[in-house]
């Protein structure tokens, strides 16, 4: 296999790996860019000077949060939220599949339900009929409207009972000769057979429930209730709004009024759990995409 | 063998119970509202619910017809959602054929785990970090000041934010089909390469006649169940990114119903928008489906 690589070959390397490198940097520079807002000086941030590095180094922003609670008053909620809602979530989740995950000639009414199930995929009531049952259910403003509404996702069902359909029949049949019941089998047999999907599920479970933010908006009618994302989006959303009329010489003038330097540490404090949790769990991540994607 | 079959029932019944509260939470959630489309064909006040507002046929329909807003809104989520389903599977198609050419595993990992960590930032996220980066007096105009260049109001200038839609969407999942595609790649048979090399194939010949050929079949599959997400344009990131001036070229049906809903308060016409938009995505969802296992024997259950 040692052969001498060919002129032609050699700049191809080269090119490939500035091309990839420039990918990858795309992705970094801008975390590194938000990070070294959050700890300059928000008059060097306002004025542009900030790159990759914080420019008269900081921490008032940071401050500031501490001092304002608004921002870490949606974090809670936001962290009530991800430990409810995955629990709630990944519990409907197994209890759902392991049924769904039976032949039709051992559960005789399966493809009954899972025609049920699958409809909710394809076709939906839509924006305004949700928010009127939402509202008919006096769900309006209540913390449960962050979790029910979401708390059955078809598709991570589907996942699970795929691969509770990968566990040897055997197993289930030893278990069942000796007497198990359904429960026991799920709970004693199939749960720990399945701690690598488990994990994958919960955490894009979490995940998602930490970044969701429109049902927050969209049911909370007061800001001291939204979960962070939330609070975050209604900020941008609500800077967007007074953007008509106004030159883009206008607009920069407002943008520097309202703080970089504190937008910018909301924002890095809002991804930590994120990159705190996604170097060591990638690969669940990765297998989760695996397991979701190439069914059968 | 009587005493099995009672054990049968008695199983059942734990299977049935396992499944109530999954169904009870989808009928409440997702079966009520879908009842409640019936507002779509009334002149529905909310004070007097469901069965005392009007009945008005399809005039709500005509109605929304008849809106040119609507109709630019149609047009606008094709073609971005158009683009971002092709650029979704061409650029990470490019990037898992590049990695797969790195030597160096390290490389080839750190770009691997680097390029998959937008795929979950929320756009709420991902939002304010476009702003600061695109803004007027954000970090991309100042590059362009000093190569002495005119500062360019990306975000609020129709010629521009379309194209940053697609390419901030395109970027932040650029990562998950990078890796479904080089989890392909790396999967071909090893032999095809080796009997290619006795013949003298260079690395070029073999990813045109083996690689490539090899992962087609996934790729047309995942264009095509893409393509059946053709209404599904990124309400989320347009609905944060958004503004008047900018409407013209990015609004969207999602946004449109918004709008009309939520902000003018015409419950009926945007759930009759919405319906519209729920019956044409299901056609198309079903047709991609179809070819799929027709043409690839793909299932989802």
């Amino acid at each position: 296999m040692k052969i001498k690589d060919s002129m032609s070959r050699k700049v191809f390397n080269v090119f490939n790996i500035v091309v990839l490198s420039l990918v990858t940097l795309s992705c970094v520079l801008p975390i590194l860019h938000i990070l070294a807002l959050s700890l300059s000086d928000s008059t060097a941030a306002a004025a542009g000077k900030v790159s990759f590095y914080p420019i008269n180094f900081s921490l008032e922003a940071y401050k500031y949060l501490i001092e304002k609670k608004d921002f870490f008053n949606s974090v809670g909620i936001s962290v009530l939220r991800v430990v409810i809602g995955s629990v709630i979530n990944m519990f409907l989740i197994v209890l759902t599949a392991y049924p769904l995950s039976k032949s039709s000639v051992n559960f005789k009414h399966r493809n009954k339900y899972m025609i049920f199930f699958a409809i909710t995929m394809f076709i939906g009531g839509g924006l305004i009929p949700t928010y009127m049952v939402i509202k008919s259910l006096n769900l309006l403003n209540s913390f449960w409207v962050l979790i029910l509404p979401g708390a059955v996702s078809i598709w991570n069902v589907i996942i699970m009972m795929n691969f509770f359909r990968g566990i040897p029949h055997a197993m289930e049949e030893a278990a069942a000769i000796d007497g198990a019941s359904h429960w026991q089998i799920l709970f004693q047999v199939f749960l720990p057979m399945s701690l690598p999907a488990l994990a994958s599920l919960l955490l894009f479970t979490m995940i998602g429930h930490w970044n969701s933010w429109f049902d927050g908006m969209f049911y909370m009618n007061s800001p001291e209730k939204y979960p962070m994302a939330t609070f975050l989006a209604t900020q941008i959303i609500n800077n967007n709004k007074n953007i008509t009329n106004m030159t883009p010489e206008q607009l920069a003038a407002m943008n520097a009024l309202s703080d970089k330097s504190i937008r910018s540490s909301q924002l890095f404090l809002s991804i930590i759990p994120i990159l705190i949790v996604y170097p060591f769990l990638q690969r669940f991540f990765i297998k989760g995409i695996v397991v979701g994607s190439v069914k059968e | 063998m009587k005493a099995k079959t009672k054990n049968d029932l008695y199983q059942a019944k734990a299977l049935h119970i396992m499944l109530l509260p999954a169904v009870i939470l989808t009928l409440i959630f997702a079966y009520l509202p879908l009842g409640g489309i019936v507002m779509a064909f009334q002149e529905f006040k909310p004070l007097m619910g469901f069965i005392d507002s009007k009945w008005v046929g399809f005039e709500q329909f005509a109605y929304i017809f008849s809106m040119p807003s609507f109709w630019n809104a149609l047009r606008n989520t094709f073609i971005i959602a158009f683009f971002k389903i092709t650029l979704s599977i061409l650029v990470p198609l490019v990037l898992a054929l590049l990695l797969n050419e790195l030597i160096g595993q390290k490389f080839k990992r750190l770009v691997q785990t680097t390029i998959f960590i937008p795929y979950f930032f929320s756009w709420a996220i991902l939002g304010g970090m476009i702003i600061e980066i695109f803004a007027y007096d954000g970090a991309i105009n100042h590059f362009i000041n000093l190569l002495g260049g005119e500062s360019i109001p990306f975000l609020v200038s129709n010629d521009w934010f379309r194209e940053i839609i697609i390419g901030t969407d395109v970027w932040k999942g650029m990562g998950y089909n990078t890796v479904l595609f080089l989890a392909a790649i790396t999967n071909v048979d090893p032999t095809l390469y080796e009997a290619a090399m006795v013949d003298g194939a260079g690395r070029w010949k073999q990813l045109l006649k083996i690689t490539i050929p090899c992962i087609s079949g996934m790729v047309i599959l995942l264009t095509i169940l893409g393509l059946g997400g053709i209404l599904n344009a990124g309400f989320e990131q347009i609905f944060i990114l958004y503004n008047p001036i900018v409407e013209q070229t990015v609004d969207i049906i999602d946004t449109f119903v918004y709008r009309l809903g939520i902000i003018s308060t015409q419950y009926s016409a945007a759930a009759a928008a919405g319906l519209f938009k729920s019956i044409v995505s299901m056609v198309f969802v079903g047709v991609s489906y179809w070819i799929a296992y027709k043409t690839t024997d793909y299932r989802v259950f």
